[in-house]
């Protein structure tokens, strides 16, 4: 290689370390772009799709439209979700307190008990496809942070009647 | 301090034809990280000489999650999540490629608002794949600013597959017979600002690192590979298309909408790393046009076809192959009739890329064989599946 090739080469290899410096120093003077998390927020957050959520009916929004049919749970890939319904009472055993057991149970319309796991959720929302009366949707919950495993475990009953009384 | 007898410990199996031999003085090296609790566990084997690799294996299967074995145990819906976790960076191919094949076995045909919702949101995907490659690659090679600009630009395309899909990395979007729920009102002209803004950014990222002398240094001339070299491990995507054939399943066979869509295969000769560099940097622009073309005339109707709510698919089998940002994605469904399936084969691109690895690597200085190594642009859970 010649000397005045060699002397380009150099000259073209420093010429891009300072277009390369220009740019890093002309983002700099740029404003930030990333926010400082518990004093700031991002502005994206509605549209996050969470863990599921129940659907309140239209006249009464603190019960859930859910018919206990127990489809969902079918559908989960990953077994998040439990739905308990009372058993209905044998002969003679009415007296007996009501047992709980996993939906559908004969003769029973309404939900006792809707859990979700969400440690095991992936979010693939195949529940709330699956769901024939449209009563499960995804929350916009963003913050999920425990200390324990069971509270991963949300009681959907209990969290909906909670948003009916807010509204 | 008692002496450590190495011959007691037990013996790893991939290990084994890297014995002290008659090259004794060689240096046996793991490389990368092995830990089944990081993330990308891909440990190479490398006996040096000195500098110089002399043989180089990687080793396979830390991350192995027996994908292929829980679709036979789900059905045909609960097995759509899976496909976003066996290639986390390109998600949306993985769900097409798996919902393609499940459609064309049951016979379900795709709405043309949804095809090109599709076409979208999967050249979106590659783009941010390409992107955090790109960063991720330079990081490699010791740059460390990129991976910000990167990230800065990619943040915005995750928020618009974030108000599409709910999620930012691992989208579980498609539906047999179309995707999931229609996008926002606004997607398209978010779309279109996206992609004038991505093709601003484009001449800054060749003037920062393309054009870099010391990015050159690292990249040109390293990993050089001949097409039948290529052709012969069945390299596919920027790994082939940077060594001279400019083969694109979206081309070869054009599958959904792709072949009314005007766009360029980008392809180099060189073959060397700064070839599939440029292949890479060439496709974002690439995916910026199909993104123009599929979003600028939406067309109207259903997003999505009647499916039935229990898919059972009649006898048979069907493949279905679709360009990922790592090469051809390829999954073959196998149906009995009943509501599981049979057996799904999944083909990922980058376990045969990683192959070629063994025949580059060779030669080459250490330092030279992490630059070939991003080059060919590895998601190891998909090599693993």
């Amino acid at each position: 290689m010649s000397v005045s090739a060699l002397f380009e080469e150099a000259c073209t290899g420093l010429k891009s370390l300072f277009v390369g410096l220009g740019i890093t120093g002309k983002a700099f003077c740029q404003p930030q772009v990333t926010v400082i998390y518990p004093k700031q927020e991002v502005d994206n957050l509605s549209t996050f799709r969470g863990h599921v959520e129940l659907v309140g009916k239209e006249d009464d929004p603190s019960v859930p439209r859910c018919v206990a049919c127990g489809a969902c749970v079918k559908a989960c890939p990953s077994d998040c979700l439990t739905i308990l319904c009372p058993v209905p009472a044998k002969e003679g055993e009415q007296d007996a307190p009501v047992a709980m057991g996993p939906a559908p149970q004969k003769g029973s319309k309404t939900p006792g008990a809707v859990i979700v796991d969400f440690s095991l959720c992936s979010l693939c929302g195949q529940c709330a496809k699956t769901c024939p009366v449209d009563s499960l949707r995804f929350s916009d919950n963003p913050y999920m942070v425990a200390l324990d495993r069971k509270e991963f475990r949300i009681d959907l009953m209990a969290r909906l009647k909670r948003q009916a009384e807010e509204e | 301090m008692q002496a450590f007898d190495t011959a007691q410990l037990p013996r790893d199996p991939s290990s084994v034809r890297f014995e002290p031999g008659p090259t004794e003085d060689k240096l046996i090296l793991s490389m990368g990280p092995q830990h089944p609790s990081t993330h990308g566990v891909l440990r190479i084997l490398l006996e040096l000489d000195g500098e110089y690799i002399v043989r180089a294996e990687p080793v396979l299967g830390y991350i192995h999650r027996m994908h292929e074995w829980m679709a036979e145990q789900k059905t045909y819906f609960q097995f759509m999540p899976n496909m976003g976790r066996v290639d986390y960076l390109h998600a949306m191919a993985w769900n097409w490629a798996y919902a393609g094949a499940v459609e064309r076995l049951a016979g379900i045909e795709v709405p043309e608002r949804g095809e090109h919702i599709r076409v979208a949101v999967t050249e979106l995907n590659r783009i941010s794949s390409h992107l955090l490659w790109w960063g991720a690659y330079l990081l490699d090679l010791g740059a460390f600013t990129p991976i910000m600009y990167a990230f800065d630009d990619r943040e915005i395309l995750l928020d618009i597959l974030q108000a599409v899909t709910g999620s930012r990395l691992t989208y579980s979007y498609f539906t047999f017979g179309g995707v999931y729920n229609d996008v926002p009102d606004d997607f398209a002209s978010r779309c279109l600002a996206f992609t004038k803004h991505l093709r601003s950014r484009l001449p800054m990222y060749r003037d920062l690192v393309t054009d870099n002398v010391i990015l050159r240094g690292r990249c040109e001339g390293i990993g050089e590979m001949d097409v039948d070299l290529a052709r012969r491990y069945g390299a596919t995507g920027p790994v082939l298309r940077g060594s001279g054939a400019p083969v694109d399943t979206r081309r070869a066979e054009p599958y959904s909408v792709y072949g009314k869509f005007d766009f360029r295969i980008p392809a180099y000769s060189q073959g060397d790393a700064m070839a599939r560099y440029m292949v890479r940097m060439d496709e974002l622009e690439t995916s910026c046009d199909i993104i123009d073309q599929a979003v600028s005339n939406l067309p109207d109707g259903p997003c999505s076809a009647k499916a039935p709510k229990t898919l059972k698919p009649p006898k048979g089998e069907a493949c279905y192959a679709v360009e990922g940002a790592r090469g051809k994605i390829l999954v073959h469904v196998r149906s009995d009739g009943g509501p599981k399936p049979y057996r799904v084969k999944l083909r990922a691109p980058g376990f045969s890329n990683l192959s070629v690895f063994c025949e580059l690597a060779r030669g080459t200085l250490l330092a030279d064989a992490v630059s070939i190594l991003g080059s060919l642009d590895l998601v190891i859970p998909e090599i693993d599946r």
